[in-house]
């Protein structure tokens, strides 16, 4: 164990924690606000895979299916969060169980529409090489990872800082009765950070369809690990999905490299231990 | 209840149920013989989970943990040490409903201090630890391809067969209805409901209302552990597969389909749930859209689950009859 491991294997840790961000930061914030356990993210961040393959196969362009995939995949959140989750009313089990149901639908939508094979979504040549710094190989497409959660992360800390729905949100996050209290509409704020986090989970399964695949059952192998981030990170925070994403995706990596038997027990163990003694997370707000 | 005879009815209407079930799946074809069986194991766990959700409001999302350490153990214990192929089955449940109770206790403490969605989440992650093990601990567990088991134990009785074998898990099963309706038809059970219903009061009365759930905590995780040891052996191969999420999800779905807090609703939504899964994706390629439906479904139109539906019948009956009364005495001093 060189030099050589510990530093390609901290860039994998930290770009697949980039993906993760993309993928957890969505889910913290619908926590956040909802307190819904959502178990159909996994399936916004298949679905953006498919849609943006479906746009490939059709336009031949890479750069249009971020965003067509992306936005599709909202659309199906927010309808999803006004037709049926909304009138459901606050009760967790059902949110839960509702949206397991949900993760089903889609699953067998995705399975009739682009059938069972594990495809790959294929990034453009120039992120195909690697950058050589120092003597050692990044390949491109972890560093347009990174590069790209860095930018919605400053982009969505932006939003919920500088702007009034940001505040919003905020708001809604620390105490929604008293947030309603002083007039903010809390079903709007719901519905947009619902679309918002479905977004987020749609551009990430573009993104990690290079990288990860895509094929069924990848919604239900992605969602264990986001969870991950969200309690160890702190829910409806911006700044804990960051470290979090940045934790698990090193813990991940390291896991897997130096104790291949117990590398998930390390990843969900601390889990339990965060939501045993600090429910709030790392970062969460109290 | 007002109707004095209700319940009794309801009894005679399960028995009756269970009876028919046990006499007419041996004639049944081979392949819903192992069905039912399947479906009366999950039941078992259906069960187990119904005295968390249903009598004591803790909705765990990791039920499928004990499952499968009773399977794992199983499995292991037969390739390993050929133990628990002869008489020494009987060990092996007992062992399987400690293994189960043991993992409980030290999950539960915890879990149990959690509440609402925080409770959801962290029996997730605990769920997850145990897939996470069976996953990749491959020099104990087999790792993604799981622990194929040798044929099932015979002590006189031979259990490869699998009438035989249906048989036995119906014994279980029952037993463990009966065990488990005493228990919530019992002081600790009534104080379970009380703590469902308001915990700060209980708590003000004197209940120590941690230890209470606790201890259901551990009850549930025992019946898992025994469902567990059922499966391994019904099944023939224990792996992470029995484990995941879906399965713990799965068993969420059979309780509030059936209907929580009546057991049995557990059992009838075990049936439906192990009838999509295992009969109806052999038949038709879109059998996710059905559970998936049953599911949105059930949660939408269905908050009290099947069990809820007869006292629904009667109850829009009677208020039906109540609007004609009114109606009559409205109309009649006219």
């Amino acid at each position: 164990m060189d030099t050589q491991f510990w530093v390609i294997q901290a860039f994998n840790g930290v770009s697949y924690g980039a993906l993760l961000f993309l993928l957890a930061s969505g889910l913290s914030l619908i926590f956040g606000v909802m307190r819904i356990v959502n178990l159909a993210h996994g399936s916004f961040f298949l679905l953006g895979g498919y849609v943006a393959l479906t746009v490939i196969w059709t336009t031949g362009s890479w750069l249009l299916a971020l965003p067509v995939a992306a936005l599709v995949v909202a659309v199906v959140g927010l309808l999803m969060e006004r037709v049926f989750l909304r009138p459901l009313g606050f009760d967790p089990l059902r949110q839960v169980l509702l949206s397991v149901g949900f993760a089903y639908l889609f699953q067998q939508a995705a399975l009739d529409i682009w059938g069972g094979d594990n495809l790959d979504i294929v990034p453009p040549d120039m992120l195909k090489e690697s950058a050589v710094v120092g003597g050692f190989y990044f390949p491109m497409y972890r560093v347009f990872m990174i590069g790209m959660a860095l930018v919605m992360g400053l982009i969505l800390w932006l939003t919920m800082e500088k702007t009034r729905i940001g505040a919003m949100v905020r708001a809604t996050v620390d105490d929604s009765e008293m947030a309603r209290g002083v007039g903010i509409d809390t079903s709007r704020v719901s519905m947009f950070i619902f679309a918002l986090g479905a977004f987020l989970a749609g551009l990430g399964g573009v993104i990690g369809g290079a990288f990860l695949g895509v094929y069924p059952g990848l919604d239900f192998a992605i969602l264990p690990i986001a969870f991950a981030v969200v309690i160890i990170g702190g829910m409806g925070s911006l700044a804990g999905a960051a470290v979090g994403s940045l934790l698990v995706g090193l813990a991940d990596n390291f896991g897997k490299a130096l104790f291949p038997e117990i590398s998930y027990f390390t990843l969900y163990a601390p889990m339990v231990l965060i939501l045993a003694l600090k429910p709030t997370g790392l970062f969460g707000r109290e | 209840m007002k109707d004095g005879h209700a319940p009794r009815r309801k009894l005679l209407i399960i028995i009756a149920a269970m009876l028919a079930v046990l006499v007419l799946t041996p004639f049944s074809g081979s392949y819903v013989i192992v069905l039912v069986t399947h479906a009366l194991i999950f039941a078992i766990l259906a069960m187990s989970l119904d005295i968390l959700l249903g009598y004591t409001g803790l909705p765990s999302l990791g039920q499928a943990a004990y499952l499968g350490m009773g399977a794992y153990l199983t499995a292991i214990l037969a390739t390993r040490f050929q133990f628990g192929l002869d008489g020494t089955f009987w060990v092996v449940v007992v062992l399987g409903m400690l293994i189960g109770a043991a993992t409980a206790a030290l999950f539960g403490l915890f879990a149990i201090q959690a509440s609402g969605v925080y409770f959801l989440m962290i029996t997730l992650a605990l769920g997850m630890c145990v897939w996470g093990l069976a996953y990749r601990w491959n020099s104990l567990t087999g790792g993604d391809n799981g622990i194929v088991l040798p044929p099932r134990p015979a002590f006189g009785i031979e259990l490869a067969d699998d009438v035989t074998y249906f048989y036995l898990v119906f014994g279980f099963f029952a037993v463990s209805l009966v065990m488990m309706a005493i228990l919530v038809r019992s002081p600790f059970g009534r104080s379970l409901v009380g703590i469902r219903e308001n915990e700060l009061r209980m708590r003000i009365l004197g209940y120590n209302t941690w230890l209470h759930k606790y201890i259901a905590f551990i009850i549930a995780g025992g019946f898992g552990g025994l469902a567990g040891v059922l499966w391994a052996h019904a099944h023939g191969l224990v792996s992470p597969e029995d484990v995941v999420l879906a399965t713990s999800v799965d068993a969420l779905l059979m309780v509030v389909l059936g209907g929580p807090g009546t057991l049995v609703g557990g059992a009838i939504g075990a049936g439906i749930v192990v009838f999509l899964r295992e009969y109806l994706s052999t038949l038709v390629p879109w059998w996710q859209y059905v559970l998936g439906g049953v599911y949105v479904l059930t949660i939408l139109y269905l908050p009290g689950g099947l069990m809820s539906i007869p006292e629904r019948i009667r109850g829009s009956r009677a208020l039906s009859r109540r609007a004609r009364e009114t109606k009559n005495l409205q109309t009649s001093p006219h």
